[in-house]
C-alpha cells in the first residue's frame, strides 16, 4: 500500500534531498498529517512560497502543489502579492531561520503588524544550514559556528515573541520532538485568518549535531530536555530563559486580517 | 479623436498604466516618485485594483512579482536608491519570466546625491543593474504625452514578452504639467495564459514567450529562481539546460528589438550638418535647439530615443552615418554616448554633459556648444 501522505509529494522527488536525520523530514510529516486530518485530498487551493535555504526546499521541488521559489528572504512579500490578488488561495510560506528572521526579518515584522492573511512556517535549526552552518540570528549565545569559531557573542532573538508583539493572530513554537503539538499548531494555524506563525525547532545533523557530538536522536532528546512551557517560562529569570527553548502558543487571537481590514476602511 | 487632460508626467504615467489595465501597485515613498504613488493610492481602489505601501523597496518589488504571478498586471515606481534596492528582484523577474513595470523617476545620484533634482544617471543601471546575463526592456519619454503612450507600451511589451520593463522618466518630465492628448484607440496587450499542463518556461520559438500558468488550477506549477527546464524543474547541474534557458531569455529581448523599439526623428533622417541623439527632457531641449540652429542655417536632425534597451544599433548607425557631427547631450557624465561610439566611432561625436542642481541643459546653451563644434 502507498503511504497516504505520498499524495502530497511529487513522486519524482522522493526520497527528498535532505541529509539523513535532518529535522526537516519530521516537520514535513507533521505538515502532511495536518493536511490529512483537515481533509485535504489535494493541495490545489494552496500556493507555497519559499526563499533560499534547506528549509525553503520543502515545497520546491517536493510538495505536489503550486510553488514559487523566490530569493533569500523575500518569500513573505511575494506571498503577500499573491494573496492580495488571489484572496481565495491559501498562501503558505516555508523557510529557515536565516531566511525568515534574518535577511527577511523586516518583512516578517511588517507582515505580522499588518496581520497579513498568510501562514508562515519557520524552521529554526539555529544556523544557516545550506551555506555550511554559519551564525544565524537564532544561534544560542556562546555556540560555536563556522563564523563564530570562538563562540557566539550575540544574543539570539526570540522570533515568536517579536512576531506576537507585532500583531500576528497566531504564534507558536514547538521542537520536532513535540511532534503532535507541532502538527496541531499547523492545523490550528491553517484554519485561521490573519498572520499565523509556527516556528519548528529542528536539528541540523550535518552542521550542528555532528559538531556538538550528538546523534540526530540525541539532539531531539536534548531539545525536549531543554524545552520549557511558555506558561512556566514566565517564572524564569532572563538569564535562565536564555538557556531554554520556550515552547507553546505565544498568542492565539482572532483580530480581523488585512483583507478584512481593507474592506473595513473602504466601507467607512 | 482624442480627449485632453492637464497632467504632470507622473500622472500621465499612472493614467497610462491604468489604461493598460494595471490592477496592482506596491511601492515605497521616494522623491520624485511619491506623487505617482499617491495618485495610485487614490485611484486604484476606486477602479477595482489593489494598492499597498511596502515596508521598503525590497518588499514592494517582491509583492509586485507575487501579484503578477497571481495574474494581475502589476507595477511599482521608485527613484535611484529604491531602484538600486530592487535589482536582485528584477533579476528574479527575468528568471521567472514575470511581467511587471518599474517606473524609475530619475533623480541625481550617486547615492543620496541631490535627491530632489533631475538627472539621467540610471541608464546603464537600468540595462545592466543585475548580476548574471540578463536582458530586460527600458523605455523612456520626453513629454507627459509620450509618457502616457510609453507607459502603455511598457505594459504591452512586458506582458507580451513576459519580461520586466523599466520605464525611466527624469524628474523634469515627471513634474512638468501640460496638456496631454489621449487617443481613443490604443492597443492594449494582455498576457497569454494557460490552465493546461505545458512548458511554461520554454518555447521552441525563442522570440515568443511561453504562456503563463494560472495559479490554483491544479497545475502544480514550479516557479524557481534556480536554473530550470521548461516545466520549472530545477536543473542546477546540466549545462545544456542552463545555456538553453539563458540564451532564450536573451533572444526573447534582443531578437525582438525591432518589435519593441520606439523612437521619433525630427528633421531629415538621411543626413545634415548636425544630428542630435537624446532621450527624456533633453530630447525636448534638442528639438528646441534644432529650431535655433536652423534659423542660423545649420541643418539639424534630432533622434528622440523612447527605447533605451534593447538598442536598435542599425537605426543608430543609419541616423548618425550621414551627419557631419553627432551631438549626444545627457544629464549625466556620458552613458548613451557609448552607443554612438559603437556605431560611428569617436570621430566627430561630441558628448555634452551637465549634472548638478537639476538644471536642464538649456536650448541656447546647447546651441552655443554646437555652433562652436561646427565652427561657425
Ligand atoms: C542575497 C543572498 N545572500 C546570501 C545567500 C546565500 N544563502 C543561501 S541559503 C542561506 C542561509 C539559509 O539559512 P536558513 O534560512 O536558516 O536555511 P537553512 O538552510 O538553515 O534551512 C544563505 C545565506 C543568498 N542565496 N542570497
Ligand atoms: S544541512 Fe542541515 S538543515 Fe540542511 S538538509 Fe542537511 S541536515 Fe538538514
Ligand atoms: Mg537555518
Amino acid at each position: 500500500m502507498k503511504h497516504p501522505y505520498l499524495r502530497y509529494l511529487r513522486p519524482e522527488n522522493v526520497p527528498t534531498v535532505f541529509c539523513p536525520g535532518c529535522g526537516i523530514g519530521i516537520v514535513m510529516k507533521a505538515l502532511f498529517q495536518a493536511f490529512d486530518e483537515l481533509g485535504y485530498e489535494t493541495l490545489e487551493e494552496f500556493v507555497f512560497v519559499s526563499g533560499i535555504g534547506c528549509s525553503a526546499w520543502i515545497p520546491s521541488p517536493h510538495i505536489l502543489a503550486d510553488s514559487v521559489h523566490t530569493l533569500h528572504g523575500r518569500a513573505i512579500p511575494v506571498a503577500t502579492g499573491i494573496k492580495l490578488v488571489k484572496p481565495d488561495l491559501n498562501v503558505l510560506v516555508i523557510g529557515g531561520d536565516g531566511d525568515i528572521a534574518g535577511i527577511g526579518g523586516n518583512h516578517l515584522l511588517h507582515a505580522a503588524r499588518r496581520n497579513m492573511d498568510l501562514m508562515v512556517i519557520m524552521i529554526n535549526n539555529q544556523v544557516y544550514g545550506m551555506t555550511g552552518g554559519q551564525l544565524a540570528p537564532t544561534t544560542p549565545y556562546g555556540m560555536k559556528t563556522t563564523t563564530t569559531p570562538y563562540g557566539n557573542p550575540e544574543e539570539p532573538m526570540d522570533t515568536c515573541d517579536i512576531v506576537a508583539s507585532a500583531g500576528a493572530n497566531y504564534v507558536a513554537r514547538w521542537t520536532v520532538g513535540h511532534y503532535l503539538q507541532l502538527k496541531d499548531a499547523f492545523k490550528k494555524a491553517m484554519e485561521k485568518q490573519g498572520f499565523r506563525f509556527v516556528e519548528a525547532v529542528s536539528q541540523c545533523p550535518s552542521r550542528v549535531s555532528s559538531r556538538i557530538g550528538l546523534s540526530p536522536a540525541d539532539h531531539i532528546k536534548y531539545y525536549l530536555r531543554n524545552s520549557v512551557d511558555i506558561r512556566k517560562a514566565e517564572e524564569l529569570l532572563p538569564e535562565e530563559r536564555m538557556e531554554k527553548i520556550i515552547v507553546g502558543e505565544y498568542v492565539d487571537r482572532n483580530k480581523p486580517g488585512y483583507l478584512e481590514k481593507i474592506k473595513m476602511v473602504m466601507r467607512r | 479623436m482624442s480627449e485632453k487632460y492637464f497632467w504632470s508626467g507622473n500622472i500621465a504615467v499612472a493614467e497610462g498604466a491604468l489604461r493598460a489595465g494595471v490592477t496592482f501597485y506596491a511601492g515605497y515613498p521616494i522623491t520624485p516618485s511619491s506623487d505617482l504613488m499617491e495618485y495610485m493610492a487614490r485611484e486604484l481602489p476606486k477602479r477595482g485594483g489593489v494598492f499597498i505601501q511596502g515596508e521598503d523597496e525590497l518588499s514592494s518589488i517582491n509583492m509586485v512579482i507575487g501579484a503578477s504571478i497571481a495574474g494581475a498586471k502589476s507595477m511599482t515606481a521608485t527613484s535611484g536608491p529604491g531602484y538600486s534596492l530592487m535589482q536582485e528582484a528584477l533579476g528574479l523577474a527575468v528568471m521567472l519570466e514575470v511581467p511587471l513595470v518599474v517606473v524609475d523617476v530619475t533623480r541625481l545620484g550617486p547615492s543620496t546625491g541631490q535627491a530632489t533634482k533631475s538627472g539621467q544617471g540610471d541608464l546603464m543601471q537600468a540595462r545592466w543593474g543585475r548580476h548574471g546575463d540578463q536582458y530586460t526592456v527600458v523605455y523612456t519619454a520626453s513629454t507627459p504625452e509620450e509618457a502616457y503612450i510609453m507607459a502603455i507600451k511598457s505594459f504591452n511589451t512586458s506582458e507580451k514578452l513576459r519580461v520586466p520593463v523599466t520605464f525611466i522618466i527624469d524628474e523634469l518630465t515627471a513634474h512638468l504639467w501640460e496638456t496631454v492628448r489621449v487617443p481613443d484607440n490604443i492597443e492594449v496587450v494582455d498576457r497569454r495564459l494557460t490552465d493546461a499542463k505545458t512548458r511554461y518556461f520554454d518555447s521552441d520559438n525563442p522570440l515568443e514567450a511561453p504562456p503563463m500558468p494560472m495559479l490554483g488550477k491544479g497545475l502544480n506549477i514550479l516557479y524557481t529562481s534556480s536554473t530550470h527546464d521548461g516545466f520549472g524543474y530545477r536543473k542546477t547541474q546540466d549545462p545544456e539546460v542552463h545555456r538553453r534557458l539563458v540564451e532564450r531569455l536573451k533572444e526573447k529581448v534582443i531578437g525582438n528589438t525591432s518589435e519593441v523599439f520606439e523612437y521619433e526623428i525630427i528633421g531629415d533622417p538621411d543626413g545634415g550638418d548636425v544630428g542630435i541623439v537624446a532621450f527624456g527632457s533633453v530630447a525636448r531641449v534638442a528639438k528646441e535647439t534644432k529650431t535655433i540652429l536652423e534659423r542660423e542655417g545649420i541643418k539639424t536632425s534630432v533622434l528622440n530615443l523612447l527605447t533605451l534597451w534593447p538598442m536598435d544599433y542599425e537605426l543608430l548607425r543609419s541616423f548618425t552615418e550621414n551627419m557631419n557631427v553627432v551631438i549626444v547631450p545627457e544629464m549625466n557624465l556620458g552613458q548613451l554616448v557609448y552607443d554612438i561610439y559603437q556605431v560611428r566611432g569617436r570621430d566627430s561625436v561630441y558628448p555634452y554633459n551637465k549634472i548638478g542642481g537639476g538644471e536642464p541643459i538649456y536650448p541656447r546653451e546647447l546651441a552655443g556648444f554646437i555652433k562652436e563644434v561646427v565652427g561657425r
